[in-house]
């Protein structure tokens, strides 16, 4: 096990991180900035559609889902749609109380 | 895949870096569903009280908020850095940029301490008084508030302690270039700090 | 290939337990035979005193009127029941035990993946346990196993304890669960498939998914309602404005796919059973491999049918009423394929076979009675009865439990290298399932007619029930402490056992009696699929 490191072989250029760290840095620009425009219901939905474009960099790059097996990218989205199933579950009770 | 065997043992020095890997990610499932559980909650008093939500989120400071996400941010920025140097065998520049990201760290909670202390002094504290005759839905805000942060603070400081562990390791050169995978799994919990962040940021400070 | 015992195996009289001596060498073992006896002490210790917990309280319940006990101190002895059977015997069990031990065996490994997280989750477990045990130095609680607020959270009594218990006691099996996952993706043997695993370790795969996913959720709540409690959050408190529904949501969210937990590991075992006393290859692998796994996602699905008296919306009652209905079916597929397997088998009614069979008896009334549970117009009447008591005994009990017994009858021979007396096992098997259906039947007709669980005292026209209960109670009872001491002699005194008493097919009848520490001398013998079986059986 010596020299050979673990499947995502390659070496990730540096200029990779800095991009998608600058990216980070506009979209948290956006997400401020869009806070200040009255968007009633719609303005929670879009802080978490930003906050999860913002996530797929840090998953996909920083944390090198991009490059490595498909089997990590399957485990993440099995274990987000479990997630999904419980908010959405629970929400049959909460979204529709009297 | 090679094995060393010890004879009466049974304890077997293998390394396998993969395993470690999956190791790593599934304790961080265990993370995401800690964390999910309490956008739970969030998300269902968020629907219930909508207004005193937004009216809480006033409260907050957005600039600091906005200050700790940058910071987290380019943390990250330099985890990330700190694993392709030592993978590229640049030892220093891994200490480096290591001592950075703790660097960052300490920054967040410094910032952290200062937003608590100013909530404290208006009365915004769990169980205050003042917090007491609040709206219901500014109530179970705050009891989130700092339930969540809280939480998020806490794991930004065992992950401090294991970047400060890793960085002791680089430096002996336990881990090093042919054997990067504990610095790469302390990058993904240290990634995972910064993705909570990025979900509980707009979700207290920007909703208003 | 003949099931003689080979010179490589004859060989070896170093076995696991002989490799290290001393109190010492046990304590600060990584090897996964080892912590798979340390838990299967430990575990059977709190299942004796769960078991005792349950002979007081039905003692009181024996006739109407408050005997012996109080109500106070009977809500007492439920909750720590209740607490100690799930939490420190269903949950861990078979994967604690019967996982570590045979796990790495079944798929040609030498341990499991993480060997010192192993040991740190047994730690887990004893440290929850004496967690629980100083909980009841300080009184105990009465709220219910379930520790619903806002009664948890108002009480005077001491709660922290116990939830700070079943938090560490969730640490453990998140780490069994992490272990179980990674090793069965990295150590398999590179010959063996996904789809050549037996069918216990597609079992242990699934639960050790659930145990990751589902175990933070409870983690998580019970700290949010000790951060409540005493540091004066607002989350679940009405007088804060938060809902008590919550908390049941995410508590749930949990302990449903906590039962799952437990039956997924015993049907996974009950897989390898019965071909090997059928001798027979097992009916529709793959089905039941794709239903372990379907079990554990729709048993995710479910949990608000525990909620349906609580004052969730109409919408959520049926929702929740309609996707339990489901989850039966990938369990009734299995019970379909294991008679299919028996069916012109050669059935030998060996003692692990026995306890299997009851098993299929139990399991199967838990599991229709767990439609009527789900079924809304139904549960209004029986929710929070002793109907719903009966049901999960039958499930839990006469399911896993059962099962439980049926592994260490079966496995008894390869982990401590003796038999015991087939004939007294088998009797204890035919007691047990008098004393069993005797305690929990009535409960069932009790609880149509209206008795309430949770109950110290109840109207004199319940009294013929619980005296049955209580009288089975014993006879149950005293069968599985008979059989304990019996198994347990018999690791001393009992005769040698051979390698492969039953002809069984998969890797672990391969290896010495005991094994040796590192399971394999050389390489497993993978010439045979786990479900093809040979001639002749070594007696």
């Amino acid at each position: 096990m010596g020299m050979l490191k673990d499947k995502d072989h390659h070496i990730v250029p540096y200029s990779v991180y800095i991009n998608v760290w600058l990216a980070l840095l506009v979209l948290t620009v956006i997400t401020v900035a869009v806070s200040y425009v009255d968007m009633r219901h719609v303005a929670v939905l879009t802080a978490v559609f930003i906050a999860t474009g913002k996530s797929m960099l840090v998953l996909l790059y920083f944390m090198h889902i991009r490059f490595g097996k498909p089997m990590y990218m399957v485990m993440i989205l099995v274990v987000l749609a479990a997630y999904a199933v419980f908010i959405g579950l629970t929400f049959f009770d909460y979204g529709f109380r009297a | 895949m090679s094995q060393v065997s010890s004879a009466a043992g049974g304890h077997h020095e293998h390394h396998d870096p993969e395993a470690n890997k999956i190791g790593m990610w599934l304790f961080l499932f265990t993370e995401v569903l800690l964390f999910g559980t309490l956008f739970i909650a969030y998300a269902v008093y968020l629907n219930w009280h909508r207004w005193d939500f937004m009216a809480g989120s006033h409260e907050l400071d957005k600039l600091m908020g906005a200050t700790n996400t940058v910071i987290l941010l380019t943390s990250s920025l330099t985890m990330a850095l700190s694993i392709g140097a030592l993978e590229r065998g640049k030892k220093a520049l891994s200490l480096i940029m290591l001592s950075g990201t703790l660097l960052f760290s300490f920054a967040f909670l410094c910032v952290k301490a200062v937003e608590w202390t100013h909530k404290y002094h208006h009365g915004i504290w769990p169980d205050a008084e003042h917090l007491g005759v609040l709206p219901y839905g500014q109530q179970l805000f705050f009891g989130l508030y700092f339930t969540m942060t809280g939480l998020h603070a806490a794991h930004v400081i065992i992950g401090a302690v294991v970047i400060l562990f890793a960085m002791g390791l680089v430096a002996r050169g336990k881990v090093h270039q042919g054997r990067v995978d504990f610095l790469e799994n302390t990058g993904l919990y240290w990634h995972l700090v910064d993705l909570v962040w990025i979900f509980l940021f707009p979700l207290f400070y920007l909703i208003h | 290939m003949s099931t003689a015992v080979s010179a490589a195996q004859a060989a070896p009289t170093t076995n696991y337990i002989n490799a290290k001596s001393g109190v010492w060498s046990w304590l600060s073992t990584t090897d996964h035979k080892r912590i798979g006896m340390l838990y299967l002490y430990s575990t059977l210790v709190f299942f004796v005193f769960a078991a005792l917990l349950a002979f007081l309280f039905r003692l009181e319940l024996f006739a109407p009127g408050v005997q012996y006990f109080g109500a106070d101190i009977y809500n007492r002895l439920i909750t720590l029941h209740g607490i100690s059977m799930i939490f420190l015997f269903i949950i861990p069990g078979i994967p604690a035990v019967f996982g570590n031990f045979f796990l790495p065996i079944l798929i040609g490994a030498e341990d499991v993946s993480f060997p010192r997280l192993n040991l740190l989750s047994w730690y887990c477990f004893i440290v929850g346990a004496l967690l629980a045990l100083v909980s009841v130095i300080l009184g105990g609680v009465d709220t219910g196993w379930t520790f619903y607020v806002p009664y948890s959270l108002r009480t005077e009594q001491n709660i922290f304890v116990p939830m700070l218990a079943a938090f560490v006691l969730g640490w453990s099996s998140i780490l069994t669960g992490l272990n179980f996952v990674t090793t069965v993706h990295r150590l398999r043997d590179r010959r063996m498939e996904w789809f050549k695993m037996p069918l216990f370790i597609w079992a242990l795969y699934s639960t050790g998914w659930v145990q990751l996913l589902a175990t933070p959720v409870i983690g998580i709540t019970l700290v949010m309602v000790m951060l409540e409690k005493f540091v004066g959050v607002a989350i679940f408190d009405p007088a804060r404005g938060g809902d008590p529904i919550l908390y049941e949501h995410l508590f749930w969210i949990y302990s449903h796919p906590a039962v799952y937990i437990m039956i997924l590991p015993a049907m996974g075992i009950v897989s390898e059973i019965i071909p090997t006393f059928s001798r027979k290859t097992i009916f529709g692998y793959k089905f039941i491999a794709y239903s372990s796994i379907a079990i554990a996602a729709i048993g995710s699905l479910v949990w608000a049918h525990h909620m349906f008296t609580s004052g969730m919306a109409d919408m959520a009652r049926v929702i929740f009423s309609f996707l339990t209905f489901f989850v039966a079916i990938p369990s009734a597929v299995k019970v379909f394929n294991w008679l299919a397997t028996m069916y012109r088998g050669s059935v030998k009614l060996e003692p692990p076979m026995v306890w299997t069979l009851m098993f299929i008896v139990l399991f199967t009334i838990g599991g229709l009675t767990g439609l009527y549970n789900g079924m809304l117009s139904i549960d209004i009447h029986i929710h929070d009865t002793s109907f719903v008591v009966a049901h999960f005994h039958y499930t839990m009990f006469g399911g896993t439990v059962v099962i439980f017994y049926a592994a260490l009858l079966y496995w008894w021979p390869k982990m401590t290298g003796r038999m015991y007396n087939r004939k007294l096992a088998t009797t204890l098997g035919g007691t047990f399932f008098i004393g069993f259906n005797l305690t929990y039947f009535p409960l069932f007709m009790a609880g149509i007619a209206g008795m309430p669980r949770r109950y110290a005292d109840y109207l004199p026209r319940y009294e013929i029930y619980h005296k049955l209960s209580t009288i089975g109670s014993w006879i149950m009872i005293a069968s599985l402490l008979i059989l304990l001491l019996h198994l347990f002699w018999s690791a001393k005194k009992g005769r040698k056992a051979v390698d492969n008493p039953w002809g069984g097919a998969t890797l672990e009848w391969t290896t010495a009696t005991p094994p040796v520490t590192l399971n394999f001398t050389g390489e497993p013998d993978l010439s045979r699929w786990a479900y093809e079986y040979p001639e002749e059986v070594e007696e």
